[in-house]
């Protein structure tokens, strides 16, 4: 049998708008996986230790405040170098049409915009995530 | 055998009502606003027998203001447009600035950046890509006087949405104000300076409760002496509302909050009247039309009792709130965002039917960037067309009694004064606070709506119903890494021209009053006259006091 999945939430960056996070974070929950919150003004280098930590299969990252240019990359090349490549990563919040090619392109899986159905995110998580017996 | 008579209503409901459904059911089981309160089909005389219009409603301008605070509501002087502007460098938000002024404007508001906001300079790990992002970046004096440059301080008010680091921020504007010949007490304008609903809602914290609440006090006790015409503090059930509360939660909580100030300053040994009339609010304007009406409303009159039976204020204008209101980011989607034009629109109309001060309207393509100049200037127009076009303005609340929503409006106050029951047992807004209770029940009410949402109970036009494939992307502002670049310069320029002593000796005054008791402003304002940056001010205080970590609730 399948384990539960392993997701980590969390905020990096400065901002407090934490709502998304939260929601998200008891949907998961609810949908049956392991959920841990970081919190807030989490740097890439604390979520990298976190998934590392929490063995994570997803980890899942919401930015409003349009750092996600910098955060992204950097939590990317921290994950490679921990080994945790195969860990799916995806962002929930603000971010402009001109910039999801190249968060796709560092390996960021799925991008979720405001209004995106919690049933939507919960599915794809579970079809893109590692499978671990 | 006598019965106990019939009602009007219960006629009504037995000879007109049942028929009427046997032939047609209505569309659901049961209607609630978007907070979720049950609302009846129908409301008649019935439902407001216990109101009494002199004691619970009264003429505008009179005890306890429900109609408003002003005996001509908007027939002498319409609400402030106040649209809330700020990114990238000084110099890019002063031309800005500049540009509204020109345009007629009398009033300014400034976002600021994460990095200010949260007491951190632009070279700090935490600011990476943060800089000049959500609102200007503003580091020292420096900016402050580039930021103000060409503006005759004298001339304007300016509202600037700062809260931890608002002693700060506030140092700054004087002591460009002084440098310009301005005098302090002519001066006008308004600070957020609302550090419990950061704790409880955005989240924008640096120190623990018990401190934050004392460099607010400090602040009363400064501007009542020297800066008398600003505004103090604009509590704010805005922020609490965008974390997902209900209409109630964000009433009770936010008038609860200001209660928590007031006791608080007068614990501090402040007079009431000397500081009460300074502060003032800012609340959301949301969807659900009658239920944000009856908020206002409500608002009005529980401030209005609470300062005159609970802490004796006897000055007419400690009686009255004041309130700014914003429309609902939350509310905006980015699919088919033309649609937000509209729901903007509405949440305006409530907002002023409720008696608002003064307004910012949201800009269509807020779900996806901060507004481009061509939106932020059609959510200006929406209010002037409430303005000038719909003939609201031309009667003072309009809406006073209806049954609907003098009963909402009841009702509304009844459940903030059992919250304000619950939380005065706990000991206090900071009490609850520390016990996570603001912050659960935002946290309850958020995930059981977004709940509704994905159950289809409650419809988003666009999102969840009535729903749009392949939508033509529209233009949005896209701000680059360059402010960050001139910021980091800047700084480095700074440090390398200021009298490094001054400022070492300035900040040790600093952490030597944070130690002891007395007033903050004074050396907060020598440190600022010395060049130092907000994130040393910041600094010196976190060695003193600490930082808050909250317990995330989910």
């Amino acid at each position: 049998m399948a384990r539960k999945l392993r997701v980590v939430i969390a905020k990096p960056g400065l901002d407090g708008h934490d709502r998304g996070a939260k929601v998200i974070a008891r949907a998961l929950r609810d949908a049956g996986m392991e959920v841990i919150y970081t919190g807030l003004r989490q740097t890439p280098e604390m979520v990298a230790a976190a998934a590392l930590q929490e063995d994570a299969d997803v980890i899942g990252l919401s930015i409003l405040s349009g750092a996600h240019n910098h955060i992204a990359p950097q939590l990317m090349k921290l994950l490679k170098e921990k080994g945790l490549d195969d860990v799916l990563v995806v962002i929930g919040g603000i971010i402009p049409d001109l910039d999801i090619p190249k968060l796709k392109e560092i390996g960021v899986k799925g991008i979720f915009l405001p209004g995106t159905p919690m049933q939507d995110i919960i599915e794809f998580i579970n079809t893109n995530a590692r499978v671990r017996v | 055998m006598k019965t106990v008579a019939e009602t009007a209503k219960q006629r009504w409901e037995r000879e007109t009502l049942e028929p009427a459904l046997k032939k047609s059911p209505e569309r659901a089981q049961s209607f609630t606003t978007i907070s979720g309160r049950p609302i009846d089909r129908l409301y008649t005389q019935d439902d407001v027998e216990g109101i009494d219009y002199a004691r619970d409603v009264a003429n505008p301008g009179e005890f306890p203001y429900t109609r408003g605070i002003h005996p001509t509501g908007y027939r002498g002087k319409l609400w402030t447009m106040r649209q809330f502007a700020g990114f990238g460098t000084p110099e890019e938000t002063n031309e800005r600035y500049k540009t509204l002024l020109k345009a007629g404007g009398t009033g300014l508001s400034v976002a600021f950046d994460l990095p200010t906001l949260m007491g951190r300079d632009p070279d700090h790990e935490l600011s990476l890509g943060e800089v000049g992002k959500c609102g200007v970046n503003v580091t020292s004096l420096a900016d402050m006087e580039t930021l103000f440059d060409g503006i005759t301080l004298a001339d304007v008010t300016t509202s600037m949405t700062i809260n931890s680091p608002a002693a700060m921020i506030f140092a700054m504007y004087l002591v460009v104000a002084e440098k310009q010949g301005a005098d302090w007490k002519k001066i006008s304008g308004t600070i957020q300076n609302d550090i419990l609903k950061e704790f409880i809602a955005q989240k924008e914290y640096i120190f623990p409760p018990r401190p934050s609440m004392r460099i607010i006090t400090d602040i009363f006790a400064f501007c009542a002496d020297r800066v008398p015409k600003w505004n103090t503090i604009s509590v704010s059930g805005y922020h609490i509302r965008e974390a997902g509360s209900t209409a109630l939660q964000e009433l009770a909580f936010t008038l609860r909050d200001g209660l928590e100030y007031v006791q608080w300053g007068v614990d501090a040994g402040l007079d009431v009247d000397a500081f009460v009339p300074q502060i003032s609010f800012f609340f959301n304007a949301h969807s659900d039309f009658f239920e944000e009406i009856a908020k206002y409303r409500a608002a009005r009159k529980l401030w209005a009792e609470a300062m005159r039976d609970r802490f004796s204020a006897k000055n007419e204008r400690s009686w009255k709130l004041r309130f700014h209101s914003q429309t609902a980011g939350v509310s905006l989607t980015a699919q088919q965002p033309y649609n937000n034009v509209v729901r903007t629109a509405l949440q305006a109309l409530s907002a002023v039917l409720g008696g608002t001060n003064s307004l910012h309207t949201n800009s269509l393509d807020e779900a996806l960037a901060l507004p481009t100049a061509e939106a932020a200037t059609l959510a200006l127009r929406t209010q002037q067309i409430i303005a000038s076009e719909s003939g609201v303005a031309n009667v003072v609340d309009p809406l006073g009694g209806s049954y609907f929503v003098e009963k909402l409006t009841k009702d509304m106050e009844d459940g903030a004064l059992a919250y304000f029951e619950q939380i005065d047992r706990m000991g206090g807004m900071v009490e609850a606070i520390e016990r996570g209770f603001p912050q659960k029940e935002i946290a309850e009410s958020s995930y059981r709506f977004q709940q509704a949402v994905e159950r289809h109970e409650k419809i988003i036009v666009g999102v969840n119903d009535f729903v749009q494939e392949n939508e033509p992307p529209i233009h949005i502002l896209y701000i680059d890494e360059s402010a960050a670049e001139k910021q980091l310069a800047k700084l480095e320029q700074l440090k390398k021209t200021r009298n490094s002593g001054n400022v070492e000796r300035a900040l040790d005054a600093l952490r030597t009053a944070a130690r002891g008791t007395a007033n903050l402003m004074p050396p907060i304002l020598d440190a600022v006259r010395a060049y130092a940056t907000v994130g040393e001010m910041c600094d010196a205080l976190r060695q003193v006091w600490g930082e808050y970590e909250e317990v995330p609730i989910i």
